[in-house]
């Protein structure tokens, strides 16, 4: 497993001097790298090509992965000038990379998703706590599982999930593929699944809400142009962005 | 095994030393690290606690039903490979071999499509009996075994081709019928055969995780294997993880040294 | 009718026709590719064949039995023991294939390994035996089941000439009360002469002569045979001449007398044999002549010498 860190992290370092570092480029090109959490993908991607509409010559390199094993890596060193995460407590555990304080830019909260044919007939999430249902949610060491963990027991729900899910993405996988009859995902997920699912609202969700930080990193190579990035996402136009993928105010 | 002192044919030549030095670091090191970044004094209360118990469980019980399952219907199959001529046999020895090449999501991903509860084979399943394999340990081995079986099939087939079939026509001419024949002499030449393929099945078995979680979930108890435990558990915590990697690999080690002393005893 | 009667076609490889008494054992002679062990396949079952095969009185080919049905005991070159039995189970496999009970196949077993004289090693396994001791018990297991056919391929190749002596004398004595019919593929004159009633001569895939071993042994036709039993042999038309090799006369210069029984050539090698040396002379057929010690360093007999040989006519036997 150690391993596997090692590898990723050698990865990185392989890829990102390629993108050449920061701002040290003064003719006029330069690379940003921003580390974000899997579930910002759609959201950042726009937000990116804005960047760089806005700033003639630079390029916005972009890594997804989970937040933890992003915030590894930040403290690792990796080469990288932003890191935003899907949740506050991995992004507490990046401090000593962090340039200044992380600001809150967004929140998420969780819904309940079927196959669009829904199959077992799910008119809310009344039929998860009735039981009898085939449904899935992360596994609780991921930050989503934290959250569908305390949803399931704020709601009182007796029926086990039939499988905790590594990620979120896999939650959303298996109800799209039919092979469970309900998950419990972002509403970001809702959003970007389109008409493959279908979406019900989850009592007490909005006691459950997510709130992703983001933060410049002390190893950027060009500081200025990192806080741009970070300045764009919690402007009027990124806020915009991120609540057309479904994310909430902070 | 030999008869020479190796000093009187000179020293090992360093074009050979050097690399094969380096080939040992590299499977050595990454052991060694990771044994020393263990937390060993959680090593006991971790392999105490029901999550890990039961994910050992799991594992136990896939990765022995897997290997049952190799050996009940790899050896015919192996056999049918070596010694029977069929249309199609070249095609389907290759198709056989592909699981092992196959990314082991991808693998899952196949086991889904067929025997998912929407798979080709899956839903026809479920509408006749109303049994669905996700998310039960039948699924888990059924994931394990379509993985590792390609290792026993090639090791057996290869162990039945090095012995040709030479034995098999002394047996005919003795009268024996074929099934005699495999049992009383065709078997037992392959045995060593078996017997790696069977160690090699078991040890893919233990690692699998891919099509496992992609195919049979991930649920404590019911579908939870250590690896799937371990790569969870990473997501959060990952210096319990390395304890439950150590856990996985001293049990293993245990019970290769306990079946090599009783088995796989090589001159 | 009791005994064997094939018609053996095997493409390309072999074409012969093949009539037994019952009780007979025919030696299988010829040049290596010949044909031999092709044959011994295709009656076993082995080898894909047209043609027919009969044993006493019941078709094996039609309809075509498979090899398990035919009762056919085959020794092989190698042996091909069991290599995980012991010897008694060796020998019991074929019993107990034939529905013979554990127990009582393991007594007949112990039994045929009395036999071949090698009871005390029943419980060894085929790694721990000599290559006498093994040739003895795969001889054992080939007969144990009462095969009514017997097929051995070269049984002593590959043993020592004292090994394979003693072994030679036992088996001729359990032939003698094998009412089985055997063939045996052998490049031993000695095989043919001791152990067989019958030599099939079998050259290019076809068989060449058949006959009692005295008949082939005084009148051989092919040179294979010829060499086998120390004649030289020489066809004319459809007839065959053949002459001792110690009538022969070697000569530098021309002799006089008939030029039908001389031949002018080289030496090719020079070896003794008994109190005389033979010569292998390359003169259009290759001759084989024995000539004295004392003559060979007279004429200076060596390799690549040319030299004259001749044969008094009264000394060729001719025959169809």
């Amino acid at each position: 497993m150690l391993l596997k860190k090692t590898v990723s992290l050698a990865v990185l370092a392989l890829v990102l001097p390629l993108a050449g570092c920061g701002g040290d480029d003064e003719g006029g090109h330069a690379t940003i790298t921003v580390l974000a959490a899997a579930s910002l993908t759609g959201a950042f991607t726009e937000l990116a090509d804005q960047f760089q509409k806005d700033h003639e010559g630079v390029t916005v390199k972009l890594a997804f992965d989970s937040s933890a094993t992003l915030a590894q890596q930040a403290v690792d060193g990796a080469p990288a000038d932003v890191l935003a995460t899907a949740d506050t407590a991995t992004m507490d555990s990046a401090t000593a990379a962090l340039d200044g304080d992380s600001e809150l830019f967004a929140t998420n909260t969780m819904v309940l998703v079927t196959p669009t044919d829904n199959p077992a007939g799910i008119t809310g999430f009344d039929d998860i706590v009735a039981g009898d249902v085939t449904y899935v949610v992360c596994v609780d060491t991921a930050p989503c599982g934290k959250v569908a963990a305390a949803l399931l027991a704020d709601n009182t729900v007796q029926t086990a999930p039939a499988s905790l899910e590594v990620d979120v993405k896999a939650v959303l996988a298996k109800v799209t593929s039919g092979e469970a009859d309900a998950g419990i995902v972002y509403a970001t997920d809702a959003v970007a699944a389109g008409d493959a699912v279908q979406r019900f609202e989850i009592p007490h969700a909005a006691d459950e809400v997510t709130s992703y930080p983001i933060a410049a990193l002390k190893q950027s190579g060009d500081a200025a142009l990192a806080q741009q990035f970070v300045d764009l996402v919690l402007s009027t136009a990124g806020q915009q962005v991120l609540a057309d993928a479904g994310f909430g105010k902070p | 095994m030999t008869d020479t002192d190796g000093r009187t044919l000179g020293r090992p030549p360093l074009s050979l030393v050097i690399p094969g030095a380096l080939a040992a670091a590299l499977l050595v090191l990454p052991l060694v690290t990771l044994v020393l970044d263990t937390p060993w004094r959680n090593f006991f209360d971790e392999l105490g606690s029901t999550v890990v118990l039961d994910a050992l469980g799991i594992t136990a019980i896939a990765s022995g039903v897997t290997v049952v399952a190799c050996v009940l219907l790899g050896t015919p199959l192996a056999w049918l490979l070596a010694r029977v001529e069929f249309p199609g046999r070249a095609v389907l020895r290759a198709a056989v071999t592909v699981p092992l090449v196959l990314p082991p999501v991808v693998a899952g991903v196949a086991l889904v499509t067929a025997l998912g509860r929407n798979g080709l084979i899956g839903s026809v399943l479920r509408d006749a009996t109303g049994i669905t394999l996700p998310y039960t340990i039948t699924a888990v081995v059924t994931a394990h075994t379509f993985v590792s079986m390609p290792f026993y099939v090639l090791s057996v087939e290869g162990a039945l081709r090095a012995s040709g079939d030479k034995y098999d026509v002394v047996a005919a001419t003795l009268g024996a019928t074929r099934w005699t024949t495999f049992r009383r002499v065709t078997l037992p030449l392959a045995m060593p055969g078996l017997v790696a393929g069977a160690a090699l099945a078991w040890a893919r078995s233990l690692g699998e995780f891919g099509a496992t979680i992609t195919f049979a979930g991930n649920y404590p108890g019911t579908t939870q294997t250590m690896p799937s435990l371990i790569y969870t558990t990473l997501q959060s915590r990952p210096e319990v993880a390395r304890t439950l990697s150590m856990i996985l690999l001293v049990v293993s080690i245990a019970i290769l040294a306990a079946l090599r002393n009783r088995w796989l005893t090589t001159p | 009718m009791r005994g064997l009667s094939a018609d053996v076609r095997v493409d390309g490889r072999l074409e012969a026709e093949l009539t037994t008494e019952p009780g007979a054992v025919v030696a299988v002679i010829g040049p290596n590719g010949a044909g031999k062990t092709t044959l011994l396949r295709a009656l076993a079952g082995l080898v894909s064949m047209t043609g027919s095969v009969e044993v006493d009185g019941v078709s094996w080919t039609r309809p075509a039995r498979l090899v398990r049905d035919r009762n056919v005991g085959l020794v092989f070159q190698d042996q091909l023991l069991f290599p995980h039995l012991t010897a008694v189970d060796n020998v019991a496999f074929g019993l107990r294939s034939r529905g013979v009970a554990g127990a009582e196949a393991e007594t007949t077993a112990r039994d045929w390994l009395t036999r071949f004289a090698v009871a005390e090693l029943a419980d060894r396994k085929p790694g721990q035996l000599s290559g006498g001791q093994a040739q003895r018990v795969a001889i054992a297991r080939a007969l144990a089941p009462a095969p009514s056919l017997l097929l051995l391929d070269e049984p002593f190749a590959g043993l020592d000439v004292g090994v394979a002596t003693a072994l030679r004398i036992e088996l001729a004595r359990h032939l003698a009360s094998y009412d089985g019919i055997t063939l045996l593929v052998t490049h031993d004159a000695l095989d043919a002469l001791t152990l067989a009633d019958t030599v099939l001569v079998i050259d290019d895939g076809r068989v060449a002569q058949y006959g009692t071993p005295q008949n082939v042994a005084a009148r051989p036709r092919t040179d294979h045979v010829a060499r086998l039993v120390g004649l030289n042999v020489i066809r004319e038309h459809d007839r065959f001449r053949s002459f001792s090799p110690s009538a022969v006369t070697v000569s530098l210069a021309r002799p006089e007398g008939s030029a039908r029984n001389q031949w002018h050539g080289t030496v090719l090698s020079a070896v003794t044999h008994g109190d005389a040396v033979r010569l292998l002379v390359d003169a259009g057929p290759q001759l084989i002549a024995d000539v004295t010690p004392g003559a060979t360093v007279e004429l200076g007999l060596v390799p690549g010498r040319e030299v004259w040989v001749s044969v008094k006519e009264t000394a060729i036997s001719t025959y169809a």
